[in-house]
């Protein structure tokens, strides 16, 4: 029934676009060229969800401006959270309309006035919306350069642009710039066109490195994230929370909170919250609500999830298959077995989901920390049932999401309160709830055979995948009997994850990096072959070739057999359409069992880097994030309770961490840009566990590789 | 239950009628709209709100805004004057060091009481001084050299 409704509804709508109708658009932004265009493949939607895919506009968006006085706006649904596309995205713009990067401006993640957007993830901003992005851009250009063609009175092909002035090659005074063009205009084009193959070369601006451009916003303390914002009247809100997932609420007795100055108690259905002008009168109120709950819970925890999972009646499917595996047994010398264990890991980000929403007549604004804002309005539409192009979500800078502000349930509820209390409403999670309500990295099984002849080339490799995502599981090494099997969730079946799970940075590589790079290293200790040189002589692949050779190259790696007491780790992976290897030098203390990460290294080759300085700075934030999941992040939980909630008892990285750093950025410039936020975190577990291994002989096979852990596998020495 | 309670905020004599039992955290973001003194987590664990209190670097979320009477507060907001950025601001600006920017007033609240005591710290005082303020993003390296680059700064000597 429910759904049917909402069907009807969007049946209705269906003829217009959604989001704000293109008049009301000029009439916010004044005259100037617009280029319209559909940021995403019609091919793309085959993979949304229902509800998004029949929410998509129906018409073009505004995408790009250049406006009056010369400046150009891209109106882009991606958002900006530490990854820096808020200064990328430009320099591309900059680039494609020969404009100074500084005129280049940002509206970002505003449903009413950008294009659809699926989400900010996957390392898709600058591979897969850069494109079309640079395609608007140069439509824009060819519109500038017709008009001044016209002004000027002379040919397109006698002009040329600097710096957003169009100039006669052969008369320099006679010249015109966009401002000029554009003054009292109001042009509209299409674009319906793919983006053509670009010179990767030729630019200007792509390529060079430049500082973030919210910088002096962010250490002013003048930068806006939702929880800053304010509106007369405003309340904050907190909302009474189950002790464990799986919890039903059996009764409630809210006069204590009732009692607490300014205090009101609103309910709907489940949804209980207390508002009050003031947050800590909010904090001691919500703290004064008794309520109790019946239990029905998964009888498992942190310790059993993995037997578990191997145990549960799953799907199977075979993700890719070469040769025969028995035939590659058969030529095997050695054969190797190990099974490999990544917990479930929250995200964390500094900044906790939060909204703030206002109904104001019949139309819900909710600004929110979001990763994913036409997600979140079409969350609102569905479960307030409000008309799309009454819902508006804006998305201020966000404070971190790391995959974990993909789903925005905090949005939702402010929403929801926004409605039935008719006041601004302030919902900002505290760090329990934020851990709580994650949706967490999924805890995963890898079981590996494989086998090297006596030579040490690999002959045979049989990979299986138990409940954590593929990305990232493929063979890499050039094996001629190999497959990939993944057991997952089966459709009916009742759910294996306990938890709520969802992408983590690098979604699912960090799983399958960690146990295919253990795998390999223990097939070349086993060998007696030097790690570098068996996986030079198991690659064929040149891309991963040639980062090897970077990384070695940048620590200085001098060959030696593992172990060796060096306590120097290897591993290499791809993400995201980018190559990247890591070398690492570690401590142990062997009778604490503590891991000092000395230095790590790392080369990437993610084809055309626009930003030099930018993608640095994400390979130095791997890195270092990497650690956190390789030495000491993992959710303690028992059925539906997770019991680390604070950063107390949920480490992560500190700054004694910090080890020595090196990161080196391939050239490509010939190659399209590829992803940069994500690829270098992947091979920190791998590249820890080997230096282990190296420096000990210890082979760890869970992580995180914890003191107790490390202690244990010294035992097996 | 409200008192008025005065104290230095920012290099102004400020007094709020107040409930002085409230958080310094909530009063410095409602009552007096700083808002670049962020909640991360509400317990002391992460250092997002860190300000100055007499120059020292405290945790504004484990303060009652009555503990702070008579004193002298600084929040991110006091430190930059006539629109020239401090110069731990700047050098977070120069070495690019931060990312999604959160974390970011509190590290460098807690930067500037460090080298207010400390004026060239070594790299080893730094990490220890820092230890306890949290970045997700991993912006360590590049806030390590920030802060020796202010100290440089502050000391003259660059």
């Amino acid at each position: 029934m429910k759904e049917e409704q909402i069907k009807n509804q969007d049946h209705q709508h269906n003829d217009k676009p959604h989001g704000m109708e293109r008049r009301d658009f000029f009439k916010i932004l004044g005259g100037g060229i617009f280029i319209f265009f559909r940021p995403w493949k019609a091919i793309d939607l085959f993979g949304l969800p229902a509800e998004q895919g029949r929410s998509l506009p129906k018409d073009y968006n505004a995408f790009l401006r250049i406006a009056e006085d010369g400046t150009v706006t891209c109106f882009t649904g991606k958002i900006e959270m530490g990854q820096g596309i808020i200064t990328s995205l430009p320099q591309m713009m900059a680039d494609e309309l020969n404009v100074p990067v500084e005129k280049v401006k940002m509206v970002m993640g505003d449903t009413d006035l950008c294009p659809y957007d699926q989400g900010t993830w996957g390392s898709m901003s600058t591979r897969v919306f850069g494109p079309y992005m640079r395609a608007a851009a140069a439509e824009a250009r060819g519109v500038l350069v017709d008009l001044a063609s016209t002004q000027l009175g002379v040919p397109v092909s006698q002009l040329e642009i600097r710096d957003g002035i169009i100039t006669d090659t052969k008369n320099p005074k006679n010249s015109v710039s966009y401002a000029q063009l554009t003054k009292g205009k109001k042009i509209e084009k299409f674009l319906d066109v793919k983006p053509a193959v670009e010179d990767y070369t030729k630019f200007t601006y792509v390529g060079k490195s430049y500082k973030r451009s919210d910088a002096v916003l962010k250490v002013t303390g003048e930068a806006k994230y939702t929880g800053d914002l304010t509106l007369p009247g405003m309340v904050f809100a907190r909302i009474l929370r189950p002790p464990s997932h799986g919890a039903k609420l059996t009764s409630v007795d809210y006069s204590g909170a009732e009692k607490i100055t300014g205090t009101k108690v609103v309910r709907e259905g489940d949804l209980i919250a207390v508002i009050n002008e003031n947050r800590d009168k909010a904090d001691e109120a919500i703290a004064k609500i008794k309520a109790e709950y019946s239990f029905n819970e998964l009888p498992v925890n942190d310790k059993t999830i993995f037997e578990w999972m191997l145990k549960a009646d799953s799907s199977v499917k075979v993700l890719r298959s070469n040769g025969d595996l028995e035939t590659g047994r058969k030529l095997s010398d050695k054969v190797f077995e190990s099974e490999f264990h990544d917990p479930y890991l929250a995200h964390t980000a500094i900044e906790t989901h939060t909204a703030f929403a206002r109904l104001e007549g019949d139309k819900m604004t909710v600004w929110a920390s979001t990763q994913s804002p036409f997600g979140l309005r079409d969350d609102i539409v569905r479960e307030l049932r409000f008309p799309a192009e009454k819902v508006r979500v804006i998305t201020p800078f966000v404070g971190g999401g790391f995959g974990g502000k993909g789903e925005s349930q905090q949005g939702i509820e402010a929403a929801k309160l926004a409605k039935l209390t008719g006041k601004p409403v302030m919902l900002a999670w505290t760090r329990d709830e934020e851990f709580f309500y994650d949706t967490f990295h999924p805890a995963g099984v890898v079981k590996i055979k494989s086998g090297i002849d006596k030579s040490g080339l690999i002959k045979f490799w049989d990979y299986n995948l138990y409940y954590s995502g593929s990305r990232g599981s493929d063979t890499l090494y050039d094996v001629p009997n190999s497959k990939t099997t993944h057991y997952d969730q089966k459709n009916g079946a009742s759910p294996v994850h306990p938890l709520a799970t969802g992408a983590w940075r690098a979604p699912n590589n960090n799983t399958n990096t960690f146990a295919r790079e253990s795998q390999i290293d223990i097939m070349a200790a086993a060998a007696g072959i030097d790690p570098l040189e068996f996986r030079l002589k198991n690659l064929k692949d040149e891309n991963l070739i040639a980062c090897l050779k970077a990384v070695a190259d940048k620590f200085g790696y001098v060959a030696g057999k593992s172990p060796s007491g060096r306590g120097i780790g290897i591993a290499l992976g791809s993400d995201a359409g980018a190559w990247v290897a890591h070398m690492a030098e570690v401590k142990v203390d062997k009778n604490s069992g503590k891991v000092q990460v000395v230095r790590i290294a790392c080369a990437q080759n993610m084809g055309l880097c626009v930003n030099p300085e930018g993608a640095t700075i994400q390979m130095e934030g791997c890195i270092m994030m990497g650690l956190g999941y390789t030495l000491t992040e993992e959710v303690l939980f028992e059925g539906g309770n997770i019991q680390n909630r604070g950063f107390d008892s949920y480490t992560i990285p500190h700054f004694s961490w910090l080890p020595k750093i090196d990161t080196v950025i391939l050239e490509r410039k010939d190659k399209p840009p590829q992803g940069g936020g994500e690829p270098a975190i992947i091979g920190i577990g791998a590249v820890v566990a080997n230096a282990i291994f190296n420096a000990t002989g210890a082979r760890l096979f869970r992580l995180p590789m914890t003191p107790a852990r490390v202690l244990e596998a010294l035992k097996k020495v | 239950m409200e008192e008025t309670i005065k104290f230095q905020l920012n290099g102004k004599k400020t007094e709020a009628l107040i409930d002085p039992t409230q958080t310094l955290l909530w009063v410095l973001r409602n009552h007096f709209g700083l808002t670049g003194t962020k909640f991360g987590c509400g317990m002391g664990f992460c250092g997002s709100c860190t300000v100055l209190i007499d120059n020292e670097p405290v945790r504004s979320c484990q303060l009652s805004v009555g503990e702070a009477a008579g004193k002298n507060v600084v929040t991110i907001e006091g430190l930059a004057t006539n629109g020239k950025l401090h110069p731990v601001q700047k050098a977070f600006v120069e070495h690019d060091a931060l990312q999604c920017g959160f974390c970011t007033p509190g590290m460098i609240m807690n930067a500037t009481g460090l080298l207010l005591k400390n004026p060239s710290p070594s790299t080893l005082e730094i990490n220890n001084g820092m230890e306890n303020n949290l970045c997700r993003c991993g912006a360590h390296l590049r806030i390590i050299e920030a802060v020796q680059t202010a100290s440089k700064e502050m000391k003259g000597g660059k």
